[in-house]
């Protein structure tokens, strides 16, 4: 019996987490975002900006479950008097840090520039 | 490898051609390994290396506990025993893998990957049994099958259980195998723009998103894994996972990128115990 309750408590593990895709595969697909997103869809969409795989947002309280690769986006337009430099952060951010772990979301073409103006307003505003 | 050499081939391709040539000219592999050990050890004392065997979980008690739990009562057994009757089966000539291995196929796996001079190409332990069941008369597995070579090996490297990782990189052919699989390591790639070492160096320890991050050193001693409990995954599985996971195009498995990279990948371990087939979520 004892044997039986750890092969359930397998299963039961892997269901929640055998994926272990923390980042998504292919940026489309039968489960594609929809056309227009918000902002925040954007920066919460794992096949899109997916930013709260690195960061957290103190104060958005559904962003859960943040990832610690980044910095937590808060106090934003505070730490960037320029909003442009914190664009530019997104759209590649090895130039400032060339050992950066952050995805060059622009440089890259992960999202496009009407996107990157969505999610840049949106981490603004935090 | 200094922390500052390392911080040069994170930094990626400019300081990858700088950086390479600067450890491939005074670093030999042990210093590679010891200067990451140093690195992991800078930002986690606390956590013993010889626990890095234990990837992610040794960086949280809880999942840790469950693993024991598990462990305990694999869910997997079948399909070790399954493995072993492959491997006890004889060929159709008489022979068995046991006759064809060195030392019986016993406390070897952690000799492997090997760079073999007559081939001029680094050999895992899979080619090996390949090798073996070829001059027997039999067909080769493919490498990534999970019904074949993946329980065969389950069992094989169960034989070598406690065994410390041993893999030796002598001569400049061997050097330059060596050093190929290092640069597929520290090289970023794919849209999203990782090395393996932006992950498993640079990240170790920390969360992407809910997921903890395991070290390299002790990645590569306990092979195939059984993920979600009896689903089996070999290591270069594994690594074709993490190069799609960035959507860059996994080279072929068994090729001579991923060779080169699990000899590199395996020597990181080198003097930690081999575990054959352990739970993984
Ligand atoms: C895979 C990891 C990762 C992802 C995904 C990621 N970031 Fe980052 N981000 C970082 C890291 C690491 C830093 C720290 C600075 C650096 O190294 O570039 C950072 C820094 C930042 C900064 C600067 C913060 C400061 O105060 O200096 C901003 C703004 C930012 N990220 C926004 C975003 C947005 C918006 C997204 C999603 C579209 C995102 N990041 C996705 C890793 C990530
Ligand atoms: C974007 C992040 C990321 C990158 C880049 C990455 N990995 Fe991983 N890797 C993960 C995650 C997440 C896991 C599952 C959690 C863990 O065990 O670390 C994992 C697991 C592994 C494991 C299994 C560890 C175990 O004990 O079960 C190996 C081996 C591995 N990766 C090797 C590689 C190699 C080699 C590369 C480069 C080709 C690579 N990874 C690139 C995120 C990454």
């Amino acid at each position: 019996m004892r044997k039986l309750h750890h092969v359930a408590a397998a299963c039961a593990i892997s269901a929640i987490m055998l994926s272990g895709n923390v980042l998504a595969q292919a940026p489309a697909g039968a489960t594609a975002p929809k056309e227009e997103m918000t902002g925040k869809e954007l920066a919460f969409n794992n096949r899109k900006g997916n930013c709260l795989a690195c960061h957290a947002m103190p104060t958005v309280p559904d962003a859960v479950s943040a990832g610690l690769y980044g910095p937590p986006l808060i106090a934003m337009s505070a730490r960037f008097p320029d909003k442009a430099k914190m664009r530019a952060q997104i759209w590649d951010a090895t130039v400032l840090n060339p050992a950066t772990t952050m995805i060059p979301f622009g440089k890259h073409g992960v999202l496009t520039e009407a996107e990157i103006d969505k999610v840049t307003d949106f981490v603004y505003g935090l | 490898m200094k922390q500052q050499t390392i911080m040069k081939l994170l930094a990626g391709m400019v300081g990858l051609g700088i950086a390479l040539g600067a450890a491939t000219a005074h670093a030999s592999p042990s210093k590679d390994r010891q200067d990451l050990i140093k690195y992991y050890k800078g930002k986690y004392p606390n956590i013993k290396v010889d626990d890095y065997v234990y990837g992610a979980l040794a960086f949280d008690a809880d999942s840790k506990a469950q693993y024991d739990a598990i462990m305990e009562f694999p869910p997997f057994d079948s399909q070790i025993e399954a493995g072993r009757k492959m491997w006890e089966t004889p060929f159709k000539n008489g022979k068995t893998y046991a006759s064809c291995m060195p030392n019986g196929g016993k406390h070897i796996a952690g000799n492997y990957p090997m760079f073999d001079e007559a081939k001029d190409k680094v050999v895992t332990l899979i080619d090996a049994l390949n090798d073996c069941r070829v001059a027997n008369g039999e067909e080769a597995y493919k490498p990534n099958d999970m019904k074949t070579m993946g329980p065969l090996t389950a069992y094989m490297r169960t034989l070598s259980d406690g065994m410390m990782m041993n893999v030796k990189v002598n001569g400049p052919k061997a050097m330059a195998a060596y050093a190929d699989g290092k640069k597929t390591f520290f090289t970023r790639k794919g849209q999203l723009n990782f090395a393996c070492a932006s992950c498993h160096v640079q990240n170790a320890g920390t969360r992407l998103r809910s997921e903890l991050i395991s070290p390299a050193v002790g990645h590569t001693v306990h092979w195939p894994v059984f993920r979600g409990g009896d689903n089996l995954v070999a290591l270069q599985n594994r690594y074709t996972g993490c190069f799609s996971q960035v959507r860059a195009v996994p080279p072929p498995v068994g090729g001579t990128v991923m060779n080169n990279l699990e000899y590199f990948h395996s020597s990181l371990s080198n003097g930690l115990p081999m575990k054959a087939s352990v739970f993984r979520k």
